[in-house]
């Protein structure tokens, strides 16, 4: 299975990511990351920690489970639901979503739902550590850790040290 | 496979937790500004219920609308019912109306597995007879599970008339599965005849036994289903086995009393008990609601997608 992203390069590109953050908002004044069940999450983390480290400031992190707002649940089997937890109430926030792999657009527009119940940020921006193509809704990404042209027989594995005891981006051929 | 939730007797202990932890997230779901989520949305959940029920109905109907199912309830007393159509039509009719899952209760021990092999959907019981009530279980180690972190080594006393209980029956195998030891406590005219296999210990002094529990489990007496005839007064089953200010101070600082409702105050239980903060009923009210949006979202969600 080809690695595409060493440990090392996934580190640079979330640095670069949370400078992007900070520059793009002029700081951290009402910037919330919010990971995205399961590696959005260390993902959000690890750029939290990043800002900390030049704007010594620690901005809050939350988890999202979007379990229960899938447009496909009748075909999903054993959904396993993680908590959602937010440190700060969302209103009026800057919310940047964190994801591993945007791919259709369907976990994102479920997240812009499950947000949208939970409160009423003043702006949503998304950051993922992979845009792999294939849209299938009118859904972006602000911030991409790296653009990785894939076919539809392909398969990206982002694994994070805290989820998967490495970390790194791998690209996998399924043959179906 | 069509799955179905029936009875708690075979229920291992990875399937209630299964359902306890989902049920956890959906306590969260309940807990928010809007208590309300898209899980089930075009999925239409049916109560057939041929008994009287108001809380469990209610219940039900709660979950499935907070998780955006629609609702359709059949009320036997103002249906065909009366008419004299049967319990098969009934479903058979419902089915065809677009109902994707059906809650059943009856009187009749044995329904709502009747009922499973009718149509080709899931069912759930609400309640069969004196048989089963699994809901009424999994909110039970749902409420006991937030007081005391696990089931593991909790001592629970179920008091009052096992025989008539589809509660006690219910329990009794859910609570055994997750690591509780269960006590039944109750004249012999109220045990079942026959108690083989049942995973319990029976004593008929409740004032021995309270210093020993860790969980009061007061049984409503059900006087609709001859729980008079059985015993000799009310007054001597009160004496006995109700639940007063005494009784209570018996008990050990941490333990709790719960009631699946709807109490009989004066009789299982005193006011002043009921209203205690160690009374967990409202609680249990509260995680009735979770548990059966877990079971509706578990056994309405299932079959295999790719997602990204």
């Amino acid at each position: 299975m080809p690695r595409v992203m060493a440990p090392d390069d996934v580190t640079r590109a979330l640095r670069r990511i949370a400078h992007e953050i900070v520059e793009r908002n002029r700081g951290t004044d009402g910037l919330v990351l919010v990971g995205i069940h399961t590696r959005g999450v260390p993902l959000a983390e690890a750029i939290a920690s990043e800002i900390e480290t030049f704007e010594s400031i620690k901005v809050p992190v939350g988890e999202l489970d979007i379990g229960l707002y899938r447009d496909d649940l009748g075909r999903r089997p054993g959904t396993r639901l993680s908590r959602t937890l937010m440190p700060v109430d969302l209103t009026d926030q800057t919310v940047v979503l964190v994801d591993d792999v945007l791919y259709t657009g369907r976990t994102v527009r479920a997240a812009l739902d499950a947000m949208s119940d939970l409160g009423r940020p003043a702006a949503v921006e998304l950051a993922v550590l992979i845009d792999r193509g294939h849209r299938q809704l009118p859904i972006r990404a602000d911030y991409v850790g790296r653009n990785i042209p894939t076919s539809l027989d392909e398969q990206v594995k982002v694994r994070c040290q805290a989820v998967d005891g490495e970390q790194g981006v791998w690209i996998e051929r399924t043959g179906s | 496979m069509i799955r179905h939730l029936l009875t708690t007797e075979d229920m291992g202990r990875e399937e209630l937790e299964d359902l306890l932890q989902l049920a956890d997230e959906f306590v969260a779901v309940l807990g928010r500004d809007i208590p309300k989520v898209p899980a089930l949305r075009g999925a239409t959940v049916s109560t057939v219920f041929f008994e009287p029920s108001t809380r469990t109905r209610l219940s039900f109907e709660k979950a499935a609308k907070a998780l955006s199912a629609d609702v359709m309830t059949f009320n036997p007393a103002t249906s065909a019912a009366t008419k004299g159509e049967s319990l098969k039509d009934t479903v058979l009719t419902l089915r065809a109306m677009g109902a994707d899952l059906l809650v059943v209760r009856h009187a009749a021990a044995g329904a709502p597995w009747q009922v499973a092999e009718w149509v080709d959907v899931p069912v759930v019981n609400g309640g069969d007879g004196a048989h089963q009530h699994p809901t009424q279980a999994l909110l039970d180690a749902l409420t006991l599970r937030q007081r005391f972190g696990k089931l593991d080594g909790l001592r629970i006393g179920i008091v009052g008339d096992i025989r008539h209980s589809r509660v006690a029956r219910s329990d009794i195998f859910a609570f055994n599965s997750l690591g509780a030891a269960v006590t039944l406590v109750g004249p012999s005219t109220l045990m079942p005849g026959d108690l083989t296999g049942w995973p319990v210990t029976v004593v008929s002094d409740l004032d021995a036994a309270l210093p020993e529990l860790d969980v009061v489990y007061l049984l409503r007496i059900q006087l609709e289903r001859g729980g008079a005839t059985v015993f000799p007064s009310l007054p001597e089953y009160v004496r006995r086995f109700g639940i007063n200010r005494e009784r209570f101070a018996r008990l050990h600082a941490e333990a709790v009393v719960m009631h699946p409702g709807p109490m009989n105050r004066g009789v299982e239980i005193t006011p002043d008990v009921a209203d205690d903060p160690r009374s967990l009923v409202l609680d249990q009210v509260r995680n009735g609601v979770a548990v059966r949006m877990a079971v509706l979202f578990r056994l309405l969600v299932d079959g295999e997608a790719a997602y990204g």
